[in-house]
């Protein structure tokens, strides 16, 4: 397990947790605006070249939820209110959608959504997020 | 905590707007909570949507279902009437406060936590059983779809 974000609908980092990472090459600004446009884009992208859905209204939209490379793994899930939940892992790791269901519907909304001291729309810190977080990533590897 | 708005703004107009922000600041959350647990995918059309307020979403937050029913021409406004109110339970209405809407934080509520999912809504009470109608029944209307825009504008 390396790193996750999680942007809301506005492009804002809520949050940017790392675990291993060796490499960064822009700052954690850039790195991040480039994270959500690059998604934003594929995502419009992989639902307007899909081969199989009809077109019409009635289907669910086409989404990405991940791609790997050499080196790592990028998984990617959105919510219908636009949060949207990425973390990179070993190019090895199988299929963490589940994973990311989980991250977002125990521990996101547990311990932020429902926390009375979070405005929407803000990053956060908050350290029974950090913890439930780690909790669930060690139980993963 | 109404009857704590009353006593801090005294305006029954005033309350009714609190009431309205209220119910937006929790619908904003609600939404993910609901998300997060309800398992359902992203609704193709706005029926969809009232379908799925009336019959899980109020299920879940309230314990009780509504029915969809009243829709217009072109399905953007509908009404969700609901048989049982819980937040009315041993509630009557004095007569000094009769322009109120006791219920009015729901309507920020459902608009809020529509919002979140891209949809502007108008919602009110049609009809309250505290006022002396004969149901409780919410007036639901889109007045548009907000489609994603890209946030960051391109001068880098």
């Amino acid at each position: 397990m390396r790193c996750l974000y999680i942007f809301n609908r506005n492009g804002m980092c809520l949050h940017y947790h790392v675990w291993l990472r060796s490499l960064m090459t822009l700052s954690p600004q850039q790195d991040q605006k480039l994270m959500f446009g690059m998604l934003f884009s594929l995502n419009s992208f992989t639902a307007k070249i899909d081969p199989v859905s009809s077109g019409k209204e009635n289907n669910p939209p086409c989404s990405f939820y991940s791609f790997r490379t050499n080196t790592y793994k990028l998984h990617f899930m959105e919510t219908a209110s636009g949060i949207k939940i990425i973390l990179l892992t070993d190019p090895r790791i199988g299929d963490l959608r589940e994973a990311l269901m989980h991250i977002y519907s125990n521990i996101y909304v547990e311990y932020v959504v429902k926390n009375p001291l979070y405005s929407p729309g803000q990053p956060f810190r908050c350290e029974l997020f950090n913890m439930a977080l780690d909790h669930y990533v060690k139980t993963l590897q | 905590m109404v009857r704590q708005l009353l006593t801090d703004f005294e305006d029954v107009e005033e309350v009714n707007k609190q009431l309205d922000t209220m119910g937006y600041n929790i619908g904003i959350r609600l939404i993910d909570d609901f998300l997060s647990k309800a398992n359902v995918t992203r609704c193709s059309e706005f029926r969809e949507t009232a379908d799925v307020i009336a019959k899980i979403g109020f299920k879940m937050f309230l314990g009780v279902t509504a029915t969809v029913s009243n829709w217009n021409a072109d399905f953007t406004e509908c009404s969700l009437v609901l048989d049982d109110n819980p937040l009315v339970d041993f509630v009557e209405l004095p007569e000094t406060c009769q322009g109120l809407y006791y219920c009015n934080v729901l309507c920020g509520v459902i608009r809020g936590a529509l919002e979140m999912v891209s949809m502007r809504t108008e919602v009110k009470w049609a009809r309250d059983m505290l006022r002396g109608d004969d149901a409780y029944e919410l007036r639901l209307k889109l007045i548009e779809h907000v489609a994603e825009e890209y946030p960051y504008k391109d001068d880098d």
